[in-house]
């Protein structure tokens, strides 16, 4: 079903799903006006996508949370489901994630509950175009700002896209599940050592790095809480309220942690007893209640290894395959 | 704390990704000179690594992207400019004055504030627009000042329980601080007015009419003004 214009697609969203925003790589150079990142909570799977349907990596796409929406393509187009499995379907026929899949104008692409994990990005091939607000396409819910006015999706909700590139893939492309299988491994979640990981007892950091803790229910993308053995400090009281990092683990009085993710709060004075290392901050946002996580120190020097390690493995050559007919 | 005394600034990798520069721990016009040279020399000389930059009381955390220069290249590119923070002048505060309307309709906590501290409203006003603040930083949540000094007489202590939902504009105390919650969002502080200005306005430039270093004070206004003036901001 080519096309020789590549015509711009839009999409309707028939059902919205449980939570779903429009979200690129996140906004930076916001903080110092209160503005965290935003962006996608596993920018990985957001990245993997765009690889499958030729758009740049930073494309705006459909974050989809823990029940996925449907949507009726107007126009002919290319899109790829990436992160959980919903169980999807195009026009009651089965879809398989983590590939590119060519939709003919009036098919109906529908996502159920997710089976695992918490969030999967519907990428279309020219990117969800939004009004930019500064410099990013992406949703923070707290701040009401950019995506759809701040909100999340609506049914009726009429989405433009952008321009394909000139030369879309023409056969269908799937990630590589060896490189799925060591991006998502079900290993401890890694982390550095906080800025005042030393106010915490020698006992409470031992028992962080050993325990199992429990995600709770009053989870978003402003922070995951926890819920395990409790963490105390040596010395009561907060500390000056100071930057927050994306990742950092904060541990307020009632010595139970929460993880800060993509709308944290840019300050805080809660002391942080770890961060959770670039490279595994894509596996938080997959992340749903009641999972259990464990978490393990390593060095920056580790840290930094594995990011160059992921950033290779995202290259199209690595991440990419043909898919056999 | 520990015993061992720590030498200021400290550099410290908050994170793989950041960087924590402090000044002192304590809340000091002496350490906020020295975060705004820091934040002003940032901004004037940066780093094509540089993702953020959250300026707070008495320190500087700095994100980057470690995968375009190496986390020991940033270190030592802030570290330089740590080391020449007076090349950079310090310009004159602006002064910025905020309308609020103190009256219990809009400061739910105005009497428990006057309750707590032994006053009346009327004298909690009178302190509160009393002062001129300075804005420390803009931090926590999107355009929310922290100002100092708060008078010592309105000292209240936060809710136990946070409100789910603070109004857009309301003005309020935490323990010795004072603040403005520029959009709606769950927060401990007691409210003793608000303001009818809109603070924060994603779709300006800059977004928040307050910026760090700013002095503050703010301007009593009737209910009636407080209504005209919301008009005048919400209208088209």
């Amino acid at each position: 079903m080519r096309t020789p214009s590549h015509p711009r697609a839009s999409i309707l969203a028939v059902s919205p799903g449980f939570l779903t925003t429009v979200q690129d790589l996140g906004r930076d150079h916001c903080a110092h006006w209160g503005i965290s990142p935003s962006g996608a909570a596993d920018p990985v799977s957001l990245r993997l996508g765009n690889l499958l349907v030729g758009n740049p990596q930073n494309a705006p796409a459909l974050e989809m949370t823990l029940i996925g929406g449907s949507f009726r393509f107007e126009q002919p187009s290319i899109f790829a489901l990436a992160g959980s499995d919903m169980g999807a379907t195009l026009d009651n026929e089965e879809i398989p994630a983590w590939q590119s899949v060519r939709v003919r104008p009036g098919q109906t692409l529908r996502c159920g509950p997710m089976k695992s994990g918490a969030r999967c990005y519907l990428c279309i091939a020219g990117g969800i175009v939004v009004q930019p607000v500064l410099s990013s396409a992406s949703t923070h819910l707290l701040a009401a700002l950019g995506g759809l006015s701040g909100r999340s999706l609506k049914a009726g909700d009429v989405l433009q896209c952008g321009a394909q590139r000139a030369e879309p893939p023409t056969k269908a492309r799937a990630v590589n599940k060896r490189v799925l299988e060591i991006f998502f491994e079900n290993g401890p979640i890694r982390v550095t050592a906080g800025p005042q990981g030393d106010l915490f007892s020698a006992d409470s950091q031992l028992r962080f790095s050993t325990s199992t803790y429990t995600v709770k229910e009053e989870s978003d993308r402003m922070g995951l809480r926890l819920k395990g053995p409790i963490l105390r400090r040596v010395v009561d009281g907060d500390t000056t309220t100071e930057g927050i990092s994306l990742g950092a683990i904060q541990v307020p009085p009632d010595g139970q942690p929460i993880i800060l993710f993509v709308e944290h709060p840019t300050t805080g004075g809660y002391p942080k007893i770890a961060n959770v290392i670039s490279a595994d901050l894509h596996r938080i946002g997959q992340l749903r209640p009641r999972d259990q996580i464990n978490f393990e120190f390593v060095n920056h020097e580790n840290a930094i290894s594995l990011l160059k390690e992921q950033e290779d493995l995202l290259s199209p050559q690595h991440a990419l395959q043909p898919v056999r007919q | 704390m520990s015993s061992e005394k720590l030498s200021y600034p400290r550099f410290q990798r908050a994170s793989d990704h950041s960087l924590l520069v402090t000044f002192g721990e304590r809340i000091s016009r002496k350490h906020h000179r020295d975060v705004l040279q820091l934040f002003g020399l940032l901004q004037s000389a940066p780093n094509r690594a540089t993702r953020n930059i959250h300026p707070a009381y008495s320190s500087v955390l700095i994100s980057f992207n470690p995968l375009v220069t190496r986390p020991e290249k940033f270190d030592s590119y802030v570290r330089r400019l740590v080391d020449r923070l007076d090349d950079i002048e310090v310009s004159a505060s602006r002064g910025v004055e905020i309308p609020v309307c103190y009256d219990k309709t809009l400061g739910p906590d105005l009497e428990f504030v006057a309750h707590h501290n032994g006053l009346t409203t009327d004298d909690v006003i009178r302190h509160h627009s009393s002062v001129e603040y300075l804005v420390y930083f803009i931090g926590f949540s999107p355009g929310f000042p922290y100002l100092g000094e708060l008078p010592y007489q309105l000292r209240t202590p936060r809710l136990s329980t946070p409100r789910v939902i603070v109004p857009g504009g309301s003005v309020a105390i935490g323990g010795n601080q004072t603040g403005i919650y520029p959009i709606a969002s769950p927060g401990g502080w007691r409210i003793i007015g608000r303001t009818p200005l809109k603070l924060f306005d994603p779709l300006r430039m800059p977004p928040t009419t307050l910026e760090i270093g700013d002095m503050v004070r703010f301007k009593p206004i009737s209910v009636l003004h407080y209504q005209s003036l919301l008009g005048a901001v919400d209208k088209p």
